[in-house]
């Protein structure tokens, strides 16, 4: 509670961002602390609420058209995709359901199966009414508008986003469910069900565009009112102030239009319910945030006489599948917002960047460019809201594209994670989903003596446009590597992410390699350790996080990187000082912390044997592959030897029959060499690679603790500061008093930061831990395919050396 | 000196039925081994058809010995002696694995106690069997078999109570095969008479020290077949470990490791198998050489003995005394000389035959075993691992 009074609602254009992050914040920790609803039900309602009563009395006055313009980009770039989100798992269940929050997910889940269906259909169904009331004539008029002088093709493109909206509601039902089950409550689930929505959006637009003439001839009026869909959205994201003020007829009568279509639902809520008085209490439980009950408050109004649908509207009320019925109405039009929104922004940018929307579409495209399509749709949608139909659509796309393109990286950062996840949930067997390939080749020594190094090719190959080159190749030293490593951990580290670390230096194998040595085992050191770079390499760049980067671009793309310093505190054995040192940390703080989290808990410890585990396989397979190495020397000085006794034999068909047994055996020799290489790079390799990750994922616990470590001290710091206070009230002495009332406003401040810092490094290293979870079990599962492919091939192999000896042998009397 | 039927000497002997031999039990006491043997025949000398008696290895060497010594003997390749039954490796390896126990999973210390006690029976077996290959090489030769020790060895149904080589004996035998070794050497350098023996012994001694090399070569790269397996052992329980820890292997591990315990199997299997046809194999006809070599190494001292008796003539003509002392020795010598060398010739000759044959059934039996185990043995076939991948992919 302590915190919610602190937490005034900030100015409205500048701390946008703040509020975003306040309300994602309260998402991440309502998880946490399920049975602290109630309490959590006000903070809910206060950070999303603020903004919009601010709006109203505080937002500029819609005489000034150009700052409603100008003020949107920032809450395009946030907005949709925190906002609404939040406001649709968190807000509305709470406020709905006071007094069981955490009940309403697991219902959430319960009636997944039949809701997604059903706000499916409703939204179908509410579409075939709304088109007989409303002529189909102004919705696509609309759609003309919007899109000015543009060609047909955006058109074509909105309407396939429109259609696969429903396969989108369909595909979530699954994904869904097992999603909600794992963080409940979390902002994640808001999230992640945008990005699944998404992701299939995008995949059904794959899909579909082949049927695009079809659907398109079938579905017209469909695909049209849907369309005005996100438009409503976006707005509401957006100028809602702006709508709120001028209320003009025009805007009115067109979102009656829209309002119609898309939120029949939500409408309905309220008509059941309320009256207008609570229009904004009510917005929060509406899927599209607090926008829209400012935008369609007409509607709102209006709608439930024209619309004859009690039964949903009872359904709402007293079913727990409520909430979720609009979250799927929401969800779909959302989605799918995003979706289109992508699409359209891509033609107008460059055709190039459409065919790859239409085609394989990568996340990061879709998340970039969210912003700014919004934005242009959303403008377009402004100016015809004021009654000016010709749209300059370029000089407002490029106000927004300069903003979306200053921060793409914040926005889309959290996203990304998300569609991986998902993506690997989905789809095993895409394992590159991201469209960017790195090899590391040609390890080459440059310089003599002690002063010598490796440097190594870096070669990238990407689509991304983040990328200046679609193929380009950098020269990297070893310690370039590592510096590239120092240099995420210290950033990315202490939010909790799991930054993949990278081999060690090896002082012995390195001095052989400078010696000059040109022995096998210097040759198997280098290419040991090139395949480590790459597996390294590929890991940062297949984090959606990492890959966001600039340092990463500029370690893939810059020709001369400055020379890393201090990369010798990972060297070899200081490395695994390093990481021990962490562990020791974290068993320390274990004892202080008091782990309220059981996931965490549980985690820790599976870490914790896994390493252990780990380490104990990776001897045994270095010592498998010693033996094998081993076996293979035998075999061939067996091989020898036979040779020699097959010449020293005195009976043709025997002498023969052995020299055959000898040549056999030197094959043998090669299978077994073969079958030793499989063994160290295929299983050892992949081994100590994640005997190094359980260091990194130890390391993201680590700075979980010094996250609580660090809110804690703040609390208690500002438990001594009331104390005192308390005692400078009973002394009387108002001076100080003044000063103490300060201090403690400030570790206020202090301690609500904190903990947030806490809750966004926990949710953080939870989502980090699944994926690196996903990313182990499929990695593994890879590797034992390739391993078991390998032992397959040599064991075919054997049979058939077998085969041909044994003619020989019985040709021998 | 009836030489009949040479042919059917071999390792895989298949002798007539008048004598049939064959040890179906031994007892392993501490480090004492006794072998039941057991005798079935129809030869009158023996005084039943069918009697057991128990036996110990050191009665088998004494039977080796007292052939060896037996002058009549002297132009046959005497079969070598079993070597002595050997559970040192497998027991160390068992003590080995009981202070180990502390480090290892429940599910490893057992497998690792499974494997060692299917080693130890392995090498139980073995040595059976060339206990049991030395008598039946004896009762299917047709001069051996006739041999009253060795009657004595199959019918005594008491112990034989052989006494043990006391201490000065043994190192009496040592000091022999010191002296031979010297003897071997000096003899060597003797100018060869007949083509055949001049020919075998250079065949002989290339191919011992070939044979014996390939034999210390195949012991290696068996040893090796079996540190693989046993490392099979422990990282499929490892991984067994780690499958059942973390929940996102549960699925994809248990195939991993399950896949690692078959390869162990097979693994195992063909290390043992290698060790059976291959190796022991090749252990056996060095000895059997090294037998062989004997054989000439003793002709060749009757042609020393010969010569020397030729030179004693030569003197005692000179001197015109005790020359007929000196013709009768050198007659005896000659005679044993030629006798020797004429059984020599037979039994070198048989003894080619003999080990082609054994190369042969050996080297095929080892081919067939390996495909086998490539193919039936292995879960990891074409269809198998298709289906597997399927599975991961589900």
């Amino acid at each position: 509670m302590a915190t919610s009074s602190e937490r005034s609602p900030p100015p409205f254009p500048d701390s946008e961002d703040q509020d975003v992050l306040d309300s994602e914040e309260v998402g991440g920790r309502e998880s946490d602390e399920d049975d602290d609803g109630g309490g959590d039900d006000l903070l809910f309602v206060n950070p999303s609420n603020p903004p919009l009563t601010k709006m109203d009395t505080t937002l500029p006055p819609a005489s000034q058209p150009s700052d409603v313009l100008m003020e949107p980009p920032s809450d395009l770039m946030n907005d949709p995709l925190i906002e609404p989100f939040s406001s649709l798992t968190e807000n509305k269940p709470t406020s709905k359901i006071v007094s069981e929050p955490s009940d309403d997910f697991v219902d959430l889940t319960n009636n997944l199966a039949d809701s997604p269906e059903d706000a499916a259909e409703s939204v179908l169904a509410d579409v075939a009414i709304d088109t007989t009331e409303i002529p189909l004539d102004e919705p696509s008029d609309d759609f003309v508008d919007i899109f000015g002088g543009e060609t047909e093709a955006p058109r074509e493109e909105v309407v396939i986003a429109n259609v696969t909206v429903k396969a989108a509601a369909a595909a979530d039902k699954s994904e869904v469910t097992s999603d909600v089950t794992d963080p409940p409550g979390d902002l994640k689930t808001g999230s992640d069900f945008e990005q699944e929505a998404n992701e299939t959006a995008t995949d059904s637009i794959i899909d579909l565009s082949d049927d695009l003439l079809s659907s398109n001839a079938q579905k017209p009026p469909l695909a049209s009112d849907q369309f005005v869909d996100p438009l409503v959205d976006f707005l509401s994201d957006a100028p809602p102030a702006a709508d709120a003020k001028i209320p003009s007829r025009a805007t009115v009568d067109l979102f009656e239009d829209e309002g119609n279509d898309l939120f029949t639902e939500p409408r309905q809520t309220k008509s059941a319910k309320q009256q207008q008085k609570s229009l904004f209490g009510e917005a929060d439980e509406d899927l599209f945030g607090e926008p829209l009950g400012a935008t369609t408050k007409k509607p709102v109004i209006k709608e439930p006489k024209g619309k004859p649908v009690p039964t949903k509207a009872a359904r709402d009320v007293s079913n727990m599948g409520g909430p979720l019925q609009d979250g799927y109405t929401a969800e779909p039009a959302d989605i799918f917002s995003e979706e289109a929104v992508t699409t359209v922004p891509s033609i107008k940018k460059t055709s190039a960047v459409n065919s790859k929307t239409n085609g394989v579409h990568s996340e990061e495209d879709t998340d970039i460019f969210a912003a700014t399509v919004e934005l242009s749709l959303d403008s377009p949608q402004e100016e015809r809201k004021k009654g000016v139909p010709a749209v300059p659509s370029a000089s407002a796309p490029s106000v927004s594209a300069a903003t979306s393109l200053a921060k793409p990286q914040s926005a889309s950062l959290e996203e990304l994670d998300d569609d991986e996840e998902e993506e690997e949930e989905e789809e095993e067997e895409q394992e590159d989903k991201f469209d960017i390939s790195i090899s590391v080749k040609d390890p080459e020594k440059i310089g003599d003596g002690m002063n010598a190094y490796m440097a190594y090719k870096v070669t990238t190959q990407t689509p991304l446009p983040m990328f200046r080159n679609k193929t380009f190749t950098v020269r990297r030293r070893f310690s370039d590597f590592l510096g590239l490593y120092e240099k995420l951990s210290e950033k990315h580290g202490p939010n909790g992410f799991i930054v993949p670390p990278p081999p060690e230096k090896s002082i012995l194998g390195m001095t052989k390699v400078k010696v000059g040595k040109e022995d096998s085992s210097s040759a198997d050191f280098v290419e040991r350790r090139r395949a480590a770079l790459e597996r390294y390499l590929q890991r940062i760049v297949h984090h959606p996080s990492l890959l966001q980067d600039p340092d990463v671009r500029e370690f893939l793309e810059r020709e001369e990187l400055p020379r890393a310093v201090g990369t010798q505190a990972l060297s070899g054995a200081g490395f695994l000082k390093m990481i021990n040192k962490a562990t020791d940390a974290v068993s320390k703080m274990t004892i202080k912390m008091n782990e309220s989290d059981v996931w965490f808990e549980e985690k820790l410890q599976e870490v914790e044997s896994a390493d252990q585990q780990f380490r104990k396989l990776h001897v045994l397979v270095e010592s498998l592959v010693v033996h094998r190495k081993e076996l293979s020397l035998n075999t061939a000085s067996f091989a020898k030897s036979t040779a020699m006794l097959g010449s020293a034999e005195d009976n043709t068909a025997l002498s023969r029959a052995l020299s055959q047994l000898a040549e056999v055996e030197d094959k043998m020799e090669q299978l077994h060499q073969d079958q030793a290489t499989n063994d160290t790079f295929n299983f050892a390799e992949l081994i100590a690679d994640y005997i190094r990750l359980l260091g990194s994922v130890r390391g993201s616990f680590d700075h979980r603790m010094k996250a609580w470590q660090r809110w804690q001290d703040a609390q208690a710091a500002l438990q001594k500061k009331r104390e005192t206070e308390a005692k400078l009230l009973w002394a009387n002495k108002p001076d100080k008093l003044q000063l103490v009332k300060e201090e403690i406003a400030e570790w206020e401040v202090k301690v609500t930061q904190y903990e947030r810092d806490f809750d966004r490094v926990t949710a953080t290293v939870r989502k980090e831990v699944v994926r690196f979870d996903k990313e182990k079990a499929r990695n593994f599962k890879r590797e034992i395919i390739n391993y078991l492919e390998c032992l397959l091939q040599s064991q075919q192999q054997l049979i058939k050396y077998w085969e041909a000896f044994l003619p020989e042998a019985k040709a021998i009397a | 000196l009836k030489l009949a039927n040479m042919r059917s000497v071999s390792v895989d002997l298949n002798h007539d039925a008048s004598l049939l031999i064959d040890i179906p039990d031994a007892l392993c006491e501490r480090d004492k081994v006794k072998f039941t043997v057991h005798t079935k025949t129809t030869l009158s000398s023996f005084q039943k058809p069918d009697f057991s008696v128990p036996r110990q290895h050191e009665d088998f060497i004494w039977l080796h010995d007292t052939l060896v010594e037996t002058e009549d003997y002297a132009g046959l390749i005497i079969p070598p002696v079993p070597p002595k039954p050997d559970f040192e490796s497998p027991r160390e390896k068992m003590h080995k694995l009981g202070e180990g126990e502390a480090t290892m999973t429940k599910e490893e210390y057992t497998k690792m106690k499974q494997e060692l006690e299917a080693e130890y029976l392995a090498v139980f077996k073995k040595t059976v069997q060339v206990h049991e290959v030395f008598l039946q090489r004896l009762s299917s030769h047709p001069i051996l078999s006739k041999d009253r020790n060795f009657q004595i060895f199959l019918e005594y149904d008491q112990d034989l109570t052989v006494r043990r080589k006391n201490a000065k004996e043994m190192f009496g035998g040592f000091f022999k095969n010191m002296v031979k070794s010297a003897d071997e050497v000096l003899i060597s350098g003797i100018k060869e008479v007949d083509d055949f023996f001049e020919q075998e012994k250079t065949f002989l001694l290339d191919y011992y020290s070939k044979i014996k090399d390939s034999t210390a070569k195949a012991e290696k790269m068996t040893r090796s077949h079996k540190n693989i397996a046993d490392d099979y052992i422990h990282i499929s329980a490892t991984l067994n470990t780690l499958s059942a820890d973390d929940s996102t292997y549960r699925h994809c591990g248990g195939y991993y490791m399950s896949s690692f315990v078959f390869l162990q199997k097979v693994e195992g299997r063909v290390a043992s198998d290698q060790e059976l046809k291959l190796t022991e194999l090749l252990r056996y006809y060095m000895r059997d050489i090294q037998a062989a070599k004997d054989l000439l190494y003793r002709r060749a001292r009757a042609l020393v003995d010969y010569e020397n008796s030729n030179k004693a003539l030569d003197k005692a003509r000179l001197k015109s005394r005790d020359i007929p002392q000196a013709e009768e020795h050198q007659k005896q010598c000659l005679q044993k000389f030629d006798k020797l060398s004429e059984s020599g010739k037979k039994e070198l000759t048989s003894f080619k035959g003999r080990r082609v044959v054994a190369f042969r059934k050996n080297l095929i039996e080892m081919a067939e075993l390996e495909i086998k185990h490539a193919k039936v043995s292995s879960p990891i076939q074409p269809r198998d691992f298709y289906t597997l991948i399927h599975v991961y992919n589900m």
